[in-house]
């Protein structure tokens, strides 16, 4: 008996169940840790320039902080997950608008400049207005340090990964600011934390009805009951579910308690954070079985109109 | 005139476009191309223990016992032994390699530009370029391109660049015994291959079929195309590969789209009293 999350059994052709693809070699936890602090990074620089400009210097100041240590050990994760990390300059060797790695290795580098320039400035008290100005730059790179990676894994043969090209970066976003918004919620005290906690509910809305949406293949092309079936079983099934816990539980508890309570806002605001990372980890597997499986290749090709015309006989 | 990658990609005056064309229908699985690549090529045996190259496996499954086209195996003959309606076994072989694809996702995506292609419309990695960021593994729709352990760096079939420069054959189509490799300009390849697929009909073999030599399909027509006797699913092939940056556009919409939404929440929940609860 299936569980109801997986597809009745498909008739189709394979090589000894050997899979077509390549199952990636991008390594957990490295790629999908990466997902999250560049996803972190990205809205807290965003809500720190928020901060700013509506006179918030408590969630300005952490902001900062929090933006300029997610991209460095974003970064970081990225470099060690090379096949030659000593390599990791050649990333800037060129600008190829036809590779997202290239886009966000140039997008990566310029925010995880002015990131560390803010958060140096408030950590230190020097160059106050290169700060601000960097901070005012970090408001464009962070949006586009959180959203890009859809990109980067929607632009690959994985079945899972591209047919979801219209949900990961909206998914991203959201568990982006999930993130950014819990993590202001546990540093910041709560009287302070308002904006924080209006940010981390919308932020963990979306992520929950994205999510809904990508499990159930709305919008995948051919096959999308199958073609989404990674993100419903084994080990991504098991993170996704885990991640909408999480996110329930972290937006109830910022919408009722968070706003009086500091326990409640730090419970809160974890379980935001790792609801976020439930999200990318979740993501990331469903690519791996996506490639593993030789039938999420075949059966969703074998669909399509021009290969049903070319048969011979 | 139908599209030249070397021209589009910025060489003048270009040579002819080659590649291959592997009749399977002729194959009869000796693997000397497997044999010739290794050699000429100097690739390193891959077992399946990455630590230790030199323990050999075998698979159980047929006589294949390479597995797959893999970082250090550029060429892999693929050994099918299938029921066929008339109750008998249908044996098939087929000898697989790099496409060479007219749009070339491995190409697209690789963020040093280690990929490049050659004059001759071919796609080879430089490997004191690649940084082994993995990205042009998981893009490749064929799954022909991978990583090699202990190396680092990403690993694949170069039509034999240094033999074409040389004014020589791919070292596989030289050992072929039987030309079920066959190495040329693409156009005259692909006149043959007709040729050879109308013979085929009519003669009755009428599950022959070409693989890959439509310019109209998903990565625009592959360099290194096929005459098959089953559908390719059968013999590990994708029915329907497809570069996927054909999509990016897109892609980059969906992706401008959430974060200008981002950047919107941000302020939506920034919005109300200036300065409130510091
Ligand atoms: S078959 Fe794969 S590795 Fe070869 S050129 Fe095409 S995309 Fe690149
Ligand atoms: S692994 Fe090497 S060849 Fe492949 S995309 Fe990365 S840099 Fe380019």
């Amino acid at each position: 008996m299936n569980a109801p999350e997986q597809v009745d059994p498909v008739q189709f052709t394979d090589y000894y169940g050997r899979p077509v693809l390549k199952v990636t070699r991008w390594k957990s936890p490295h790629m999908p840790g990466y997902l999250f602090l560049g996803g972190l990074s990205g809205a807290a620089s965003t809500m720190a320039a928020a901060a700013e400009a509506t006179g918030r210097p408590r969630l300005a100041r952490q902001g900062r902080l929090t933006a300029a240590v997610a991209a460095v050990g974003g970064a970081g994760l990225l470099v060690a997950e090379l096949g030659r990390p000593e390599r990791f300059l050649n990333m800037l060797r060129v600008f190829k608008p036809s590779s997202p790695m290239s886009v966000g290795s140039w997008i990566l580098a310029a925010h995880g400049g002015v990131t560390t320039a803010a958060a140096a400035s408030t950590v230190t008290g020097v160059a106050p207005r290169a700060g601000r100005a960097a901070v005012a730059v970090s408001a464009v790179t962070g949006p586009l340090v959180a959203t890009y990676t859809g990109v980067l894994l929607a632009d690959t043969a994985v079945p899972a990964w591209h047919a979801a090209h219209r949900h990961l970066p909206p998914l991203f976003a959201g568990s982006a600011l999930a993130a950014a918004g819990g993590a202001a919620m546990v540093m910041v005290p709560v009287a302070a934390a308002g904006p924080a906690r209006r940010a981390a509910l919308l932020g963990a809305l979306a992520e929950l009805a994205v999510t809904a949406s990508l499990e159930r293949g709305q919008g995948f092309g051919e096959e999308p009951r199958l073609v989404s079936e990674p993100y419903r079983i084994g080990r991504a099934g098991t993170l996704l579910r885990a991640a909408r816990l999480l996110a329930v539980a972290g937006a109830a508890g910022t919408a009722l308690a968070a706003g009086r309570h500091r326990a409640a806002a730090v419970a809160a605001g974890a379980a935001l954070l790792a609801g976020s990372a439930c999200t990318r980890f979740g993501v990331y597997h469903a690519g791996v079985l996506a490639g593993r499986d030789p039938k999420y290749t075949v059966v969703p090709q074998r669909a399509r109109p021009r290969v049903q015309e070319s048969r011979p006989g | 005139m139908t599209y030249d990658p070397a021209r589009s990609s910025g060489y003048p005056d270009p040579p002819q476009r080659v590649g291959f064309f592997t009749d399977t229908s002729i194959c009869i699985g000796c693997k000397a191309c497997e044999v010739a690549c290794k050699e000429w090529n100097g690739l390193p045996a891959d077992g399946p223990l990455p630590e230790d190259a030199s323990v050999l496996e075998l698979t159980g499954m047929s006589y294949d016992n390479t597995g797959a086209l893999g970082a250090s195996t550029w060429r892999h003959v693929a050994f099918v032994e299938k029921q066929n309606d008339a109750g008998g076994l249908n044996w098939l072989m087929a000898s697989d390699v790099c496409k060479h694809c007219t749009h070339a996702a491995c190409l697209d995506v690789c963020p040093t530009g280690a990929l490049f292609r050659t004059e001759f419309s071919s796609v080879v990695v430089q490997q004191d370029v690649c940084n082994g960021c993995a990205y042009c593994v998981s893009a490749c729709p064929y799954g022909v391109i991978d990583r090699r352990e202990g190396d680092g760096r990403a690993w694949k079939c170069t039509l034999c660049y240094d033999r074409l420069r040389g004014g020589l054959e791919p070292a596989c189509a030289k050992a072929c015994p039987t030309d079920s490799i066959q190495f040329g300009p693409l156009d005259e390849l692909r006149e043959r291959a007709d040729q050879r697929l109308a013979r085929l009909h009519s003669d009755g073999v009428t599950e022959a079929r070409l693989y890959g030599e439509d310019p109209a399909d998903g990565v625009g027509g592959a360099g290194a195309f096929f005459l098959l006797l089953d559908e390719p699913e059968t013999y590990g092939l994708p029915p329907d590969p497809v570069a996927t940056t054909r999509d990016l556009p897109a892609m980059w919409r969906w992706a401008a789209g959430a974060a200008l939404g981002l950047a919107g929440g941000v302020a939506v929940a920034f919005l109300g009293a200036r300065g409130r609860g510091r």
